[in-house]
């Protein structure tokens, strides 16, 4: 009986093993997307929102053009392409809008998009839209990530002046880690020697950070 | 034998095969592991080290070169033997995606006493079968009736919902009928002792055949050998029966197309050589499943280690190799349910 007990257990770690093996979440990207932000602030100095501008790279751009009619060949207006920016912002809110922000440690929530439109240039095409955050905060510090946590999607910043603080006190300091930058990689390869892939998108975050003392 | 150590025994058994599935894990985890670095600028990117990150670096420049390629592609012919070269070795070292190709199929083999061989051609015709899947996607949506990118993921939604519900209906029926295979094999040492007690002499090879004919009701056909610890020779399972069996698993695996392709498809059609699109298609196809092969092989061989060790033990051999199937074949059920509740993460459908 006792036998019987210990073949079940180790029945059971075998089936586990096995499965650890092909769940944990992993993935690589299939899109990328440069990005540019922009903190929007109100007179009083609180930050009221998030505006994006996110240039897809040319094979997605050419994937999310398809099947669009356009007046005239290869040239996409910002009219004809306003379904397809719908059709985007749409789908992007199930992903949060692959946008964390946190006012000093607390997690923020953003409305519905507004402003949105796409716009055709040199092959691709760029997002643009803002985020209203639900209601404007203003905290010592503001984190804000930009990253698709199953990294299906590569986010990367721009690489001038990727975040813009736009009406900020003169006061706010900002700064900003790309991944490869030297944090993120010692996360990166904790991660990596530790095998945790819960969050395996988190190692490719774009992190943004605002202090306002 | 006593008791003691024929537990050493199976200890020793499953800690082998716990180092193999160790083993296995770490080479899919090799293989899965996907990064961005070094894409457009590798010597500002950070670098994992060694072999592993150079595999991964090299990926994602796989990808990222084929966009370009394509598009050299149309004034310079040359360019298309690039563009395969780069589908091949992408397929390798995509291997899949978040690889539930590559569990299933895996799985599947162990839950059934299947051969390497075997293994090799269901990874080959069911990344095919998915290759061509994509291939037939795109033809109709983008080509035929210029559809959406927004229609196009729908349908690829719809396949996906399709795919992982066949999935966990394959993983049930496995479940079902290697389940009742271990129950069997977990009663018989208890239930009949002076028979057990005889067993000890004839290693399992061609004894007791208790009531496994109502298997047949299931389809398979090598159900009366469920109660062996030894498994059915290779021209055995290479029957007319046999093949039909693995169609399952094929479909299964092969009707949800990867995003990537769709993607490739979608972009050569635009630049007028749809015709490069498909061949590349079908070429990250063969190399998806010269990936998924070595797997399937490793996850066989470590099976047929395990059986070696258990073989020759009274019941209690039968009853491991039982329990192996029946995890596995639970296995195939778990991924089919997980991907479809969205417990598991499978590579997205393109829809942004």
């Amino acid at each position: 009986m006792k036998t019987m007990i210990f073949r079940l257990l180790a029945l059971l770690a075998l089936t586990g093993g096995m499965g650890f093996g092909v769940t944990p979440a992993k993935a690589h990207p299939h899109v990328w997307i440069t990005s540019s932000s922009e903190l929007l602030y109100a007179a009083d100095g609180s930050i009221t929102g998030v505006r994006h501008a996110w240039t897809f790279d040319d094979m997605f751009s050419t994937y999310a053009l398809q099947g669009i009619e356009t007046k005239t060949k290869g040239v996409y207006s910002r009219e004809e392409l306003a379904p397809l920016a719908k059709d985007n912002v749409e789908n992007l809110k199930e992903f949060g809008f692959f946008t964390f922000a946190k006012a000093d440690g607390k997690k923020e929530k953003f409305q519905e998009p507004v402003d949105y439109y796409l716009e055709y240039k040199d092959s691709t095409l760029t997002l643009h839209f803002t985020l209203p955050l639900k209601s404007p905060v203003k905290p010592k510090q503001l984190a804000l990530e930009v990253y698709d946590p199953s990294f299906f999607i590569d986010f990367k910043l721009e690489e001038k002046d990727p975040i813009k603080l736009v009406g900020a006190p003169a006061s706010c300091q900002m700064k900003f880690q790309r991944p490869g930058d030297a944090d993120v990689k010692k996360l990166t390869e904790e991660m990596i020697a530790s095998g945790d892939q819960s969050n395996y998108g988190a190692m490719y975050a774009n992190k943004i950070f605002v202090n306002c003392p | 034998m006593s008791a003691r150590s024929s537990l050493a025994r199976h200890l020793a058994v499953f800690a082998i095969a716990l180092a193999a599935m160790a083993a296995l894990d770490g080479l899919v985890h090799a293989v899965m592991a996907q990064n961005p670095f070094g894409g457009p600028r590798p010597a500002a990117q950070p670098q994992v080290g060694g072999i592993v990150g150079w595999i991964l670096a090299k990926q994602s420049e796989f990808y990222r070169d084929m966009s370009a390629t394509i598009r050299a592609a149309k004034s310079d012919g040359s360019a298309v033997w690039t563009l395969l070269t780069i589908s091949f070795a992408y397929g390798i070292f995509h291997a899949a995606g978040p690889g539930h190709g590559k569990a299933v199929i895996s799985s599947y083999l162990v839950a059934n006493q299947e051969t390497a061989w075997r293994g090799i051609v269901l990874s080959f015709v069911s990344a095919l079968l998915q290759a061509l899947v994509a291939v037939v996607l795109v033809g109709i949506c983008a080509w035929l009736l210029n559809a959406t990118a927004q229609t196009m993921c729908g349908a690829e939604k719809a396949i996906e919902i399709a795919s992982y519900s066949l999935i966990a209906a394959f993983g049930a029926r496995l479940v079902w009928t290697k389940g009742g295979a271990f129950m069997r094999a977990l009663q018989t040492p208890r239930a009949e002792p002076a028979l057990a007690a005889a067993h000890q002499h004839d290693h399992g090879h061609h004894h007791h055949d208790h009531d496994h004919h109502h298997d047949h009701d299931h389809g398979h056909v090598h159900d009366e050998h469920c109660g062996h610890s030894h498994g059915p020779t290779p021209d055995q399972l290479a029957g007319p029966g046999g093949w039909r069996r693995g169609l399952g698993a094929i479909v299964a695996v092969g009707l949800r197309p990867c995003s990537g392709a769709i993607l490739v498809l979608v972009f050569s059609l635009a630049q007028g050589l749809f015709w490069a699109g498909i061949v590349a298609t079908f070429v990250m196809g063969i190399g998806t499943a010269i990936t998924v092969a070595t797997i399937a092989v490793i996850a066989v061989s470590a099976k047929d280690l395990a059986r070696r060790l258990s073989a020759g033990r009274e019941g209690g051999g039968a009853l491991v190799m039982r329990g192996i199937e029946f995890g596995a074949a639970g296995l195939v059920l778990l991924f089919g349910l997980g991907l479809l509740l969205g417990y598991l993460a499978a590579e997205r459908v393109t829809c942004l």
